[in-house]
């Protein structure tokens, strides 16, 4: 048998793995250099006017050298990055299963609108007489937004989860300040994102950790404990990382109150409750909604996010500016601290906020209305519980009971048998899967963190349960080799972080000129 | 509901498999109290023709930039975005993916992260970038943030040429960060002098680069008389397409460059999403806040990229990280990056000579209205006029004549009457002569009445 006949053979066993190539390049996987290592130098990809004959008025501070940007055609630009992001796996391939990441299907009508020119070719500072719909679209979308949390304000311009974070805290330090104390420590539990934390301590506090109980949710008993005179707030997820909703939560809430603290609530997980919970009936005070979780917000490759936070009537006199605010002849825009924003912290962005991912949020929200996004919580627990179902004989569930929109599973089920959470992790990715969180949340060993989301159907949870199962099968018959050796059939194997952080190379540099040659 | 895959079937069955009777079983969690029976108070679900309909109502009532001659920047421009970007951003496999946490599923992201950053750091002159942050204004509260780390030191001085929301926010940060801002008045074409303000605990000094009035200065003895101080120079950009023509901020001796990225492939989009820019020296890069991406090699030895040096983030280092900053604005640094691919070294130069000679044009133009003076001694494509009256109430009756005529400062500062009459103008590439030769005549026309 040839060469060529055995690898063709070897195809149907492995996948292609060991097939060599003349060009590098397996079928649609292309290799691609930087756009650096394409210069043609002088070309362009945009043909432009010649400019009007004028004498420059640069103020003698003209450019001097060449930047040293690459020159390329169009079709060599597209080329580029169509092979780039065939490198990528994306909610539109297949199931993302990332844990507190919510990754739902995007729907394309928001993208559509989004790029309407009365929305998209709009400037943050025309007349606001003549942007009368955008100030309109964005009071709609708070009108939605609060009345799903049943809070009655809320801040906008929050660029992302964390910068909501910030608004809230800040927000709640300004409450704090007004009555006389700002107060020291801020409790956040062990299984908190690590924003909140960093959140906390960026707005000058102390940062307490409550641990979790036997049931992955919080110790209330040593939340209360830990509550005192100098405590500013808590902030809690709920429904919690661990996939659990915080059932002593109205409790905690009035505990939180009679110490005289603001209880703030991690809003990134509000998909698995949204129709069927209000926060405000919690007692929260403040949360604040990733438009790119719940609402479907594309992510971009992580970002452009959207944070808007909901605020009680007591924190709502503090929120940033800019405010909308019903005039007399329509919406007006209050930009800076003064008048009905007198008490405002001041302003945590340029301009208005993230209006690209406004519209396509109220877009989905309107699409699924109140009946839909109700159907979107209840549909996005079924799912985590289906699955937890489907694989918990053969993984170990952290936490007993029903899960919210996501179940957490530790690396028990993998002890002893030499395969790490992360090698897990790797050999879903041979199997077609991104893999689901690692390592998240820190309150339980080797965490693996799955989140199907509403929009997977029950034949790809199938799907998905009978490649985990089977991978778990084949450690059971001790082929685990495969697993350090996973992934095998991605455009690159396993890379190198380590290295990567000892000797970091963070941009390109062109080939410096050897000696010989420039002699 | 057309985004939701389960049938009725479907549902009863897992339900069934899950071991309960009703949905509600799932929600025992939930305290009796806080269950929402019913829905809430909000319209029902629509088809997409229903939705497109109610949206495309809204849209309608606001007067689009590309409809009008249109002239307004103030941190915000309006260029010709060319089809191919917006074609390739809205590939699934970029719109429709993660962070990058899986790097073999993430090539793509990785790389194009890696491309954006050698680029902003080849444009701002400077060593290297991060993969981008919310918006320039929020760069530039980090830069603040990112200097006081560096120096250990608590104050920083705000130069009257920052952009205001800049200052703005800067302030709002500081406010509980503890830092100490010195912040100048702002004076449209005037002088200050910073380093009247620089002592022994001052962390940085911020400048703009053209300043918010459009005005283009040499910093390169600023850099040099902060770097004998101790502190760091920041040099703000809100127009990035500006170091097409002008000299870096890195070759002025730059410290930490904040910046806005938008003018390169991102619409304007009412004021977001935007992308912020962050570049420094090698040396800082262990305090820099946001991703990075680096370049590593695979177990067959083959190149690769990865997110790095994480143990500077929350994820990792929670409370003690450089930054809370979680998200980047990846998709607009992306759609950043195919512009600026296809502008390359010379579309780069030819646009801004464009702008430039358009902006001159304009400038003398408007500047021979009777009443109306030119405040700059230079500028890019952004110039400031005075006007003989308030120029809010000049740009709402302009407005009603059918042009977008600029930004009022007022806008920004509606207390200092000194500024009431200043009016910021824009021109890019988008402009035409015609444009300015209506705009003149319309200004003309006002003024006369007004003047009357």
């Amino acid at each position: 048998m040839s060469e060529w006949s055995q690898a063709l053979r070897a195809v149907g066993k492995n996948g292609g793995a060991g097939v060599a190539t003349i060009s590098g390049n397996r079928a649609l996987q292309i290799e691609e250099p930087l756009l650096f290592e394409q210069d043609s130098p002088g070309h362009c990809g945009i043909d432009l006017p010649e400019p009007p004959p004028v004498k420059s008025r640069l103020g003698g501070l003209e450019r001097r050298g060449a930047i040293g940007l690459p020159g390329l055609s169009e079709p060599q630009v597209v080329r580029h990055f169509t092979r780039l992001s065939q490198k990528n796996y994306a909610i539109d391939s297949g199931m993302y299963p990332l844990g507190s990441c919510t990754m739902k299907h995007n729907p394309r009508l928001n993208e559509k609108m989004a790029r309407l020119p009365g929305f998209g070719d709009v400037h943050p500072l025309q007349p606001v007489q003549t942007v009368q719909g955008a100030l309109e679209l964005i009071d709609t979308l708070a009108h939605w937004l609060k009345t799903l949390t049943g809070m009655p304000a809320v801040a906008l311009s929050p660029a992302a989860g964390a910068h909501g974070e910030l608004c809230g805290i800040m927000t709640i330090r300004a409450a704090l300040e007004a009555r006389g104390n700002p107060r020291r420590r801020i409790l956040v539990p062990e299984s908190a994102h690590g924003t909140n934390p960093a959140t906390a301590a960026a707005c000058g506090y102390t940062v307490e950790a409550i641990p979790a109980d036997a049931t992955g949710r919080v110790d209330t008993a040593a939340l209360k404990g830990a509550l005192g005179p100098d405590v500013a707030a808590l902030m809690l997820t709920n429904p919690n990382t661990c996939g659990l909703f915080e059932r002593d939560i109205i409790e905690i809430a009035e505990a939180v109150h009679a110490a005289g603290a603001f209880f703030y609530c991690d809003g990134a997980n509000f998909n698995a409750i949204v129709g069927r919970v209000r926060p405000a009936e919690l007692g929260i005070d403040a949360l604040h909604i990733n438009l790119h979780k719940t609402f479907s917000t594309p992510h971009g490759g992580g970002g452009p996010g959207s944070g808007p936070v909901v605020l009680a009537a007591e924190l709502a006199a503090f929120a940033p500016v800019p405010w909308i605010v019903h005039a007399e002849n329509g919406f007006a825009l209050v930009e800076s601290e003064t008048g009905v924003a007198a008490d405002a912290i001041g302003r945590l962005k340029g301009f208005h906020g993230q209006m690209g991912m406004f519209v396509r949020a109220l877009t989905y929200m309107m699409s699924h209305g109140a009946d839909g996004l109700r159907q979107v919580a209840e549909d996005a627990v079924l799912n985590a519980n289906y699955l937890r179902v489907l694989l918990q004989d053969v993984m170990s569930v952290s936490f007993p009971g029903t899960c919210m929109h996501e179940v957490l599973f530790d690396d028990r089920f993998l002890r002893d048998s030499g395969v790490t959470t992360l090698d897990f992790a790797k050999a879903m990715i041979d199997e077609g899967f991104h893999p689901m969180t690692m390592y998240f949340p820190l309150v339980v060993h080797g965490a693996l963190l799955i989140e199907p989301t509403e929009t997977e159907s029950k034949a790809s949870l199938d799907q998905f349960a009978t490649v985990l199962r089977g991978l778990i099968g084949r450690i059971k018959a001790g082929d685990t080799a495969s697993f350090a050796a996973a992934p095998q059939l991605t455009p690159r194997r396993r890379l190198d972080e380590t290295g990567a952080a000892r000797k970091p190379v963070l941009r390109w540099r062109p080939e410096p000129v050897h000696q010989a040659a420039a002699e | 509901m057309r985004y939701l895959p389960l049938t009725e079937a479907d549902r009863r069955d897992m339900l069934a498999t899950v071991g309960v009777d009703s949905i509600d079983d799932l929600f025992v969690d939930v305290p009796d109290a806080a269950r929402h029976t019913g829905l809430v108070d909000l319209p029902l679900a629509m088809g997409e023709l229903a939705v497109e309909r109610r949206l495309s109502a809204m849209a309608a009532r606001n007067v689009s930039a590309g409809s009008v001659p249109f002239f307004c920047g103030g941190g915000a421009y309006r260029h010709h975005v060319p089809a191919a970007v917006d074609h390739l951003i809205q590939r699934g496999e970029f719109l429709t993916s993660y962070t990058p946490y899986q790097p073999e599923l993430a090539q793509g992201t990785l790389q194009y992260l890696f491309e954006f950053q050698t680029q902003v750091a080849l444009l701002t002159g400077m060593e290297v970038a991060n993969a981008s942050l919310y918006d320039g204004a929020t760069a530039c509260a980090e830069a603040v943030a990112m200097a006081g780390r560096a120096t250990r030191r608590r104050k920083s001085v705000l130069s009257g040429g920052l952009h205001p929301h800049y200052r703005a926010v800067c302030e709002t940060y500081a406010q509980f960060t503890g830092e100490t801002l010195l912040v100048q008045d702002p004076a449209p074409g005037g002088g200050e002098d910073l380093m009247v303000l620089v002592d022994k605990d001052t962390a940085c000094v911020v400048v703009q680069n053209p300043d918010f009035y459009g005005e283009i200065r040499d910093y390169s003895e600023l850099a040099e008389q902060c770097h004998r101080a101790g502190a760091l120079l920041v040099v703000v950009v809100t127009e990035i397409l500006s170091l097409g023509a002008i000299r870096s901020p890195g070759e002025m001796g730059a410290d930490i460059v904040a910046a806005e990225g938008q003018s390169f492939g991102n619409a304007l989009n009412f004021g977001g999403p935007y992308v912020g820019l962050f570049a420094t020296r090698e040396k800082f890069v262990r305090q820099m806040p946001g991703r990075l991406a680096g370049q590593t090699t695979d177990a067959e030895g083959r190149r690769g990229w990865v997110l790095t040096l994480s143990t500077r983030e929350q994820h990792i280092r929670r409370e003690k990280a450089t930054s809370n900053i979680c998200t980047n604005a990846g998709l607009c640094a992306l759609a950043f990056t195919i512009h600026l691919s296809l502008l390359g070294e010379a579309g780069l130069t030819g646009l801004a000579q464009l702008n430039h000679a358009l902006a001159v044009t304009a400038a003398e133009r408007l500047a021979a209205v009777p009443g109306v003076a030119l405040v700059n001694d230079s500028f890019f494509n952004e110039f400031a006029l005075r006007l003989p009256r308030p120029a809010a109430g000049i740009v709402d009756a302009l407005a009603e004549r059918g042009v977008l005529a600029g930004v009022p400062v007022s806008r920004f500062y509606p207390d200092r009457a000194e500024l009431a009459d200043v009016l910021l103008v824009a021109v890019t590439e988008t402009v035409t002569e015609d444009d300015i030769e209506q705009f003149a005549r319309e200004l003309a026309g006002e003024l006369a009445e007004v003047l009357r």
